[in-house]
């Protein structure tokens, strides 16, 4: 792609054609803030550089380089975020009224995925470790009794990892659910390293699952919104194609497209090195945190075999109840005293992102300053919700609830009643209501803990999150 | 033949010296180190290209950098000093005989080797025995330290590159922490004239107003620093810099300097009109 833009830029081609921008030319602005090599190469699909919706050449040959380098059958250049290539994997396998396992702590894109489909979530119960009060992995258990239940299920869907790293026994539930015919689909948003890494987690495709969706953009390296599509054991390319071409851009960015290739090539060549260098800074930003007391930063420790199969030591997770504040509210104040931003901040726990990106010193930035916090605001440590995982009571189908008749309540009025939208905290992003799921005070408590401790709470109309959509009775 | 070293004080001001010759150009872990001989300033030490010290003017930096928190709380035992791999402040430290430990933390091992083989005039003292030098990140080492020191000295080079973490204020927080309940903080507080360094100066005094009860800047004439006029921060638990100061005790300890006197002490606290605008800018808060 590289190879083919910059011959495409020397060819000094007079542009008659989209962007209206003519690599940046109409727009001083934008160029003079984006940069001019920036804007020379945002430009339209075209024969010499192919065409992103029906790939016949350079694209085509960039998406093979990329499936061999992921072990993949073949892989899908995303532009709509790992948020489509979910959407995509679940609507290749699944038809209206279809049932699909998955674990309730999905990315929203997952449930998502179920309205556009129509199909019928049947949710396991991640493991849960009331301590630190984070969802696990699934059990094997679980996944073994949902399959025997529901033996017309058509796929199976597996986090891997989830935000905090945490794996399930991907092999396992992958073989198992192809003993009863069912596909095997991984959001492996939070897992592209596993591919490049020495001693990471098992990939989904390497467990031998048939799609995988891997967001280049997060540990990858590429541009945000860039991500990658796996299929493999003899998934139709065609008709994922034809899936994907369902809701994608048929404008596709050469911005997003080229740095997919780029990184694809660096990942390849350095990636076991820049991996074994982030696992290096992690490790010694844990030992470091859990040196000054109070914090927890786990790891490797929770592996039980089980719901806690492996764990992806790339990520940095905190917990911080000990000290007597919720993990967001950490969160807010590295930002606004530190200066220091992380990746998120929930209940019980932070996160910070730790890439090839970040230097010794930044990292000793980031543990001085969670000394500081708990010197100056340390407290106790009661009253304190323990994030728990709550069970969601599902009364309907996402779809259905989603296009029922609903009218909104204020948010304490709407115990008893069943949801038609999401409510979440942005990051993470996972669901404490869906579409379909009954408001329980459990869920309503939740709620107002989580704003009242600064959450930015999103997906319901009410932007306040003080009104809730409900289905209308009667 | 004609040899100029050029630093830009802004993108639109340079500053040059002439050399007479390069002794040492060396790219360390973390910065690249050059001395050069020049006709009019002696040796001089760069840091990445940025003027750190000349054999003609560091006393100045190094004496007020010293003398100024000694002379307020001369009964200081232990001190730590945190960069200042060339040793000029060490140096002028050693000359109380009231310290009883100097603890230097200087990031980089090559630039207190480079400076012990070149620089003898500011690493002379390097190897008295009350020194112990360690070479760690400073923000790591003042954050496992509680109620240890008496004085801190940061003598940091600018807030970007490998000096950057000295400036913030988790840096700071952690300083106070380290020290005594009567204990103190100097540091290098960049320049209040360009507005580059000025907004440095500006950030690091906030940061150091919200760690500190008594924080004042004080200032001297370098010349070899961008504009010349530069400012160090007084951070401290109890002393106050000028009501606290005994100049009668300070001189009768009888060291002889070519700066700093007490009179020029309490001046050094009266600032420019304009700068004391930019510093309460930060009080505010």
């Amino acid at each position: 792609m590289l190879e083919a833009l910059q011959r495409y830029k020397s060819m000094r081609v007079v542009p008659f054609d989209v962007p209206g921008h003519k690599r940046g030319r109409g727009n001083r602005e934008l160029t003079d803030f984006l940069g001019e090599k920036c804007l020379t190469v945002d430009v339209n699909s075209m024969k010499p550089l192919d065409n992103l919706c029906h790939p016949v050449s350079v694209i085509k040959d960039a998406e093979a380089l990329a499936a061999e380098a992921f072990g993949a059958e073949h892989a899908f250049f995303m532009v709509n975020g790992t948020t489509s290539a979910v959407q995509s994997m679940v609507l290749s396998v699944c038809k209206r009224g279809d049932k699909i396992i998955m674990p309730r702590n999905v990315h929203r894109s997952a449930i998502n995925a179920l309205i556009l489909s129509g199909a019928i979530p049947v949710y396991v119960n991640p493991g849960m470790n009331r301590e630190l009060g984070i969802s696990l992995g699934m059990s094997l258990d679980d996944v073994a009794r949902a399959i025997a239940e529901n033996p017309d299920a058509k796929a199976v869907l597996v986090n891997n990892p989830t935000y905090y790293g945490i794996c399930s026994d991907l092999k396992a539930i992958t073989d198992m659910a192809h003993a009863h015919g069912m596909r095997v689909l991984v959001d492996e948003a939070h897992g592209t390293h596993f591919y490049f890494g020495a001693h990471l987690p098992l990939t989904a495709m390497a467990a031998g699952a048939d799609m995988a969706a891997v967001s280049m953009h997060k540990s990858g390296g590429s541009l945000t919104q860039s991500s990658l599509l796996l299929i493999s054991n003899g998934m139709s390319e065609g008709y994922v194609r034809q899936i994907i071409n369902l809701t994608q851009t048929t404008s596709g960015s050469y911005l997003l497209i080229s740095s997919l290739d780029i990184s694809r090539r660096n990942l390849a060549l350095r990636g076991q090195d820049i991996f074994q260098k982030v696992s290096n800074m992690a490790e010694y930003a844990r030992a470091e945190i859990n040196r000054i007391g109070g914090y927890y930063a786990f790891s490797k420790e929770l592996v039980n075999g089980d719901t806690v199969f492996d764990f992806d030591v790339t990520k940095l997770s905190v917990h911080t109840r000990d000290i007597g504040l919720a993990g967001i509210e950490v969160y807010d104040l590295l930002r606004d005293e530190y200066d220091i931003q992380i990746e998120f901040g929930d209940i019980g726990n932070i996160l910070a992102y730790i890439s090839i990106g970040d230097r010794r010193l930044d990292l000793e930035r980031l543990v001085s300053a969670l000394s500081e916090i708990k010197r100056r605001y340390m407290k106790d440590k009661a009253g304190m919700l323990s994030q728990e995982y709550i069970r969601p009571q599902v009364e309907m189908a996402p779809q259905t609830a989603f296009y029922s008749e609903s009218e909104s309540v204020p948010l304490d009025g709407s115990i008893g009643r069943i949801c038609s939208e999401f409510v979440m905290c942005y990051p993470p992003g996972i669901p404490i209501l869906a579409p379909g799921e009954k408001v329980t005070p459990q869920v309503l408590e939740y709620i107002h803990y989580a704003k009242e401790k600064g959450c930015f709470l999103t997906g319901t109309q009410d932007s306040q999150v003080n009104r809730l959509q409900v289905i209308r009775e009667g | 033949m004609e040899l100029w070293f050029t630093e830009k004080h802004t993108d639109h001001v340079r500053f040059s010296i002439q050399v007479d010759r390069q002794l040492y150009s060396g790219q360390s872990e973390f910065q690249r180190i050059d001395i050069f001989d020049s006709p009019e300033f002696g040796r001089f030490l760069t840091l990445d290209g940025y003027m750190m010290l000349t054999e003609k003017d560091e006393f100045i930096y190094h004496e007020m950098i010293v003398h100024v928190p000694m002379a307020v709380h001369p009964a200081a035992k232990k001190v730590l000093v945190i960069g200042g791999g060339d040793g000029g402040a060490v140096r002028e430290l050693t000359r109380y005989p009231g310290i009883e430990q100097i603890d230097l933390v200087e990031i980089d091992p090559q630039v207190v080797d480079v400076c012990k083989k070149y620089l003898p005039q500011t690493a002379g003292k390097l190897d008295d025995r009350r020194v112990r030098i360690f070479y760690e990140d400073g923000l790591k080492y003042v954050r496992a330290e509680e109620d240890a020191y008496d004085l801190i000295i940061v003598d940091s080079t600018d807030p970007f590159g490998p000096g950057e973490g000295l400036f913030t204020r988790e840096f700071y927080g952690n300083c106070f922490k380290a020290l005594k309940a009567d204990g103190l903080m100097v540091n290098q507080h960049e320049s209040p004239f360009y507005p580059v360094d000025a907004e440095a100066m500006q950030r690091a005094h906030k940061r150091i107003v919200e760690s500190f009860p008594i924080s004042r800047v004080y200032q001297a004439h370098i010349p070899t620093y961008p504009s010349g006029h530069w400012l160090f921060g007084f951070a401290s638990k109890k002393y106050h810099p000028v009501r606290d100061f005994d100049p009668q005790a300070w001189l009768a300890l009888g060291l002889k300097t070519r700066y700093y006197n007490p009179k020029l002490h309490v001046g050094a606290f009266a600032l420019p009109n304009y700068v004391n605008a930019l510093l309460e800018e930060e009080e505010k808060g």
